[in-house]
C-alpha cells in the first residue's frame, strides 16, 4: 500500500470554477438581451436623429471597442513599441 | 480681512513643518486632523474677497470665495484627507511634508484672486510635486522627477511672462476672465495648458506619475491637472479651441492605454482622457457644460485616486505593477480588488456610479450645442474608457492569468482610504443632488431617466461583450513586456542629442583653446623670453635670409649671435630689450586709447 502523501490539485476559488464562469456568461447574455428589449420600452429624450435607431448605442459600443483594440494593436503598437531598456542605453 | 480664519491652504502648508518633525501616532493624528481643520477654516469664509494685501500699488487677494472656488476647495480637502489616510504608515519626512504643501498650494491656487498669488502657489505645487516623485528614490524616479520639474519650470516661465504682459496691458493683477486675443492671454493659456496635459504637451504626465511613490501618485492624480481645469474654467470659458483640444485628449490617450504594460501608466493615460471631457465642457462654455466640467472634476478626483490607490496597493504588496507580472491577485487582495472594481465602474460611467452623473452633463451639453463630431469622439472615448480603465486595470491585476503571487492584503489604513473613496463614488452615483447643489450654476439635470440608463448600459456592456468575445477567440492583444514611445522621446532623446552636440562642439573648442593657449602659446612665449635678444636677431636673420636667399651667411651670423647670448657678450642687454619692448607696447596702447 502506498502511503506517500499525494498533494491534491489545489481547489480553484469559486470565482473561477468552470461552472461559475458559465453561469456568469449566461447571466451576462441575459442582461444584454434584456437591455436590447428594454430599449423598446424606455423612452429616451433624443437630440440627434441616429439616437433613435434601434440598438445604436449597443452597436456603437461593440464596434468602437473592436476598432480601438485593433488600431492600437496593429497600427500604433508596431510604431511605438521598444524594448524595456530602450531609454537606458 | 477676516480675523477669525486663515487664508485657505495656509493651514495645510504650515502644517507640513510639524508633519516633517513628528513621529508615530502623533504624526498620524496630525495628518488626519489637518485637512479637517483646514476644511472647516475654508467653509467659515463667506463669499467675497478676503485677505487683501497691498503690493506695488496693486492688491493681492489671498481668498476669493465663490461657488467655483469652494467646490474645488471642498474636493481638494476631501482627497487630501483620503490620501493622508492612505499614506498613514509612511514614515518619510519628505513625502509627508511634500504631500501637505502640495495640497495646500493647490487649495491656495484655486482661491487666489490675483495672478501673482496664483503664480506663487502654482510654482509651490511644482516644487512639492517633484519631491513626491523623487521620494521614491530610484534612478528612474529621480530622472522622471527632474524632467517633470524642468517641464513645469518652462511652463511656469511661460505663465509668468504672460502674467507680466497681462498686468502691463490691463494695469491690474486681478485674476478673472481673460479669453484669447493678446500675446499675454496666449502665454497664460499655454502655461495652463501644460498643466492640463494637452496633446503634445502631455508627455510629462505618463512619464512622471508612474514613477512617483505609491502614496505620492494619489496626491499627484488629484491636484495638478484639476487646478489647471479650475483656472481654465475661470479664465477661458467658452474658448472654442478648448473644445477641440479636449476632444483630442479624450481620444488619443486611450490607444496608448490599450498597449501599455505598466498599470499606473495606463491610469496616467486614462487621466488625460478624463481631463479631455472637462476641457470640452470649458470650451462649450454654457452653464450646463461648466457644471459638467466641475462635477466631472469632482467625481474624477475620487475615482482616479481610488484607482491609483488600488494599483498602489498592488505595487506596495507585490513590488510589481506591470500587467505581465501581476494577475490573479483577487485571491490575496479581495478588498483591494472590490474597491478597484468600484473605481473602474465609476470611471466607465456605469449607472449608480459617480462618472455616470457627471460625464453625461458634458455629453448632453455637446449634443445641445450640435457639436456632432465632438459628441461622436467623446462617445468613442467613453467606450474606450471601459477597455483600459474599466476592464484592463482590474482584470490584469486581479484576474487574468494567475501570476502565482500570494501576498497579504493591503494594510488597514490603505483599505480604509480606498473604502472611503469607493463609498463616495457610489454615494455620488446614487445620490447626485448634494454634488449638483455645490456646482457653480443651479441645475435641474436628471441623469436617471430610463432611456439614458439603458443607452449607457448598452454602450458599456456591448463593449464588454466585444472584450469577452475577443478574449475567448484569442484575438485580444496580449500584454507585452515593452515600453511605448510617446512625445517624451523628443525630450529624452532631444536632451541626449543636445548633450552630444554640446560635448562635441563646445568641449572640442575648449580642448583646442586649452592646447593652443595653455600649452603651445605659453611654451613659445617662454622660449622666446629665455633669450629674447638672440631670438629677435634670429627672426631678423630669417627674414633677411628669405629676402636674400643666402642661407650660409644666415647660419654663420645666427651661430655668432647665439654664442654672444650664451656668453653674455651681446651688444644689447636682454634687460634693455625687454624695457624697450615694454615701452613700445605701452606707447601703442596709449596711442590707441
Amino acid at each position: 500500500m502506498n502511503h506517500n502523501p499525494v498533494n491534491p490539485e489545489p481547489k480553484r476559488p469559486p470565482l473561477i470554477r468552470q461552472r461559475t464562469l458559465k453561469a456568469m456568461m449566461a447571466a451576462f447574455a441575459a442582461v444584454l438581451g434584456a437591455l436590447l428589449l428594454a430599449e423598446g420600452w424606455a423612452h429616451r429624450h433624443v437630440i440627434f436623429p441616429w439616437e433613435e435607431w434601434y440598438g445604436f448605442y449597443a452597436a456603437f459600443g461593440f464596434v468602437a471597442y473592436v476598432i480601438l483594440v485593433f488600431v492600437a494593436q496593429y497600427v500604433l503598437r508596431p510604431i511605438v513599441i521598444r524594448d524595456e531598456g530602450y531609454y537606458d542605453r | 480681512m477676516t480675523a477669525d480664519a486663515f487664508p485657505p491652504g495656509l493651514i495645510l502648508i504650515l502644517a507640513a513643518v510639524p508633519a516633517a518633525l513628528l513621529r508615530g501616532r502623533l504624526r498620524q493624528a496630525w495628518m488626519l486632523l489637518v485637512p479637517a481643520l483646514s476644511l472647516c477654516n475654508m467653509l467659515a469664509l463667506p463669499d467675497g474677497n478676503h485677505f487683501l494685501l497691498p503690493f506695488f500699488r496693486q492688491e493681492l487677494v489671498l481668498a476669493r470665495v465663490d461657488r467655483l472656488s469652494v467646490v474645488f476647495g471642498i474636493i481638494f480637502h476631501i482627497i487630501a484627507f483620503i490620501a493622508n489616510l492612505y499614506a498613514l504608515k509612511v514614515e518619510d519626512r519628505f513625502q509627508n511634508a511634500a504631500g501637505l504643501v502640495y495640497a495646500g498650494a493647490a487649495v491656495g491656487a484655486v482661491f487666489a484672486g490675483d495672478l501673482f498669488t496664483l503664480f506663487v502657489f502654482w510654482e509651490m505645487m511644482t516644487l512639492s510635486a517633484t519631491f513626491l516623485i523623487m521620494a521614491r528614490r530610484t534612478e528612474k524616479s529621480m530622472a522622471a522627477g527632474f524632467r517633470y520639474f524642468m517641464v513645469h519650470v518652462v511652463s511656469g516661465l511661460c505663465l509668468l511672462g504672460g502674467i507680466l504682459l497681462q498686468v502691463n496691458d490691463t494695469g491690474t493683477v486681478a485674476f478673472g476672465y481673460i479669453g484669447l486675443g493678446t500675446l499675454s492671454s496666449w502665454l497664460i493659456f499655454i502655461g495652463f495648458g501644460v498643466n492640463s496635459a494637452w496633446p503634445l504637451l502631455h508627455f510629462w504626465l505618463p512619464d512622471a506619475y508612474p514613477e512617483a511613490t505609491v502614496t505620492g501618485a494619489v496626491f499627484l492624480s488629484a491636484f495638478t491637472t484639476k487646478t489647471a481645469v479650475y483656472v481654465l474654467a475661470r479664465a477661458y470659458p467658452g474658448t472654442e479651441a478648448l473644445i477641440w483640444i479636449g476632444a483630442a485628449m479624450t481620444v488619443f490617450p486611450i490607444f496608448f492605454a490599450v498597449i501599455e504594460n505598466n498599470l499606473r501608466r495606463v491610469l496616467s493615460y486614462s487621466l488625460i482622457n478624463q481631463v479631455g471631457f472637462m476641457m470640452v465642457g470649458i470650451g462649450i462654455g454654457t452653464q450646463l457644460s461648466l457644471n459638467g466640467t466641475v462635477s466631472h472634476a469632482f467625481s474624477h478626483i475620487l475615482y482616479k485616486a481610488l484607482l491609483f490607490m488600488s494599483m498602489g496597493a498592488v505595487l506596495h504588496q507585490t513590488g510589481k505593477i506591470n500587467a505581465t507580472d501581476v494577475g490573479g491577485l483577487f485571491r490575496s487582495m479581495p478588498w483591494t480588488c472590490a474597491f478597484c472594481i468600484v473605481g473602474a465602474a465609476s470611471i466607465s460611467a456605469f449607472p449608480l456610479f459617480s462618472g455616470f452623473v457627471s460625464k453625461s452633463m458634458v455629453m448632453e451639453a455637446a449634443a445641445l450645442g450640435d457639436l456632432r463630431l465632438v459628441w461622436f469622439l467623446m462617445l468613442f472615448a467613453s467606450a474606450g474608457v471601459l477597455h483600459h480603465a474599466g476592464i484592463k486595470i482590474p482584470f490584469s491585476a486581479f484576474f487574468s492569468h494567475d501570476s502565482g503571487i500570494r501576498c497579504k492584503e493591503a494594510p488597514l489604513p490603505m483599505l480604509l482610504a480606498m473604502g472611503l473613496a469607493a463609498a463616495l463614488c457610489i454615494g455620488i452615483g446614487v445620490f447626485p443632488q448634494p454634488l449638483y447643489s455645490l456646482l457653480p450654476y443651479p441645475t435641474d439635470f436628471q441623469p436617471y431617466t430610463a432611456g439614458h440608463v439603458v443607452s449607457q448600459a448598452q454602450l458599456l456592456l456591448f463593449a464588454a461583450l466585444a472584450f469577452a468575445l475577443m478574449l475567448l477567440s484569442g484575438t485580444h492583444p496580449p500584454e507585452i513586456r515593452a515600453i511605448n514611445l510617446d512625445v517624451d522621446v523628443l525630450t529624452r532623446m532631444g536632451g541626449r542629442a543636445f548633450y552630444r552636440l554640446a560635448d562635441r562642439t563646445l568641449n572640442a573648442l575648449n580642448d583646442w583653446a586649452d592646447e593652443a593657449v595653455s600649452h603651445r602659446l605659453t611654451r613659445r612665449i617662454a622660449l622666446f623670453f629665455r633669450m629674447p635678444a638672440c631670438n629677435v636677431q634670429r627672426l631678423g636673420f630669417r627674414a633677411l635670409a628669405l629676402l636674400c636667399g643666402n642661407h650660409a651667411w644666415m647660419k654663420e651670423k645666427m651661430s655668432l649671435s647665439e654664442a654672444r647670448c650664451e656668453t653674455g657678450a651681446h651688444p644689447v642687454g636682454d634687460g634693455v630689450l625687454r624695457a624697450v619692448l615694454f615701452l613700445t607696447v605701452l606707447t601703442i596702447l596709449v596711442l590707441i586709447w
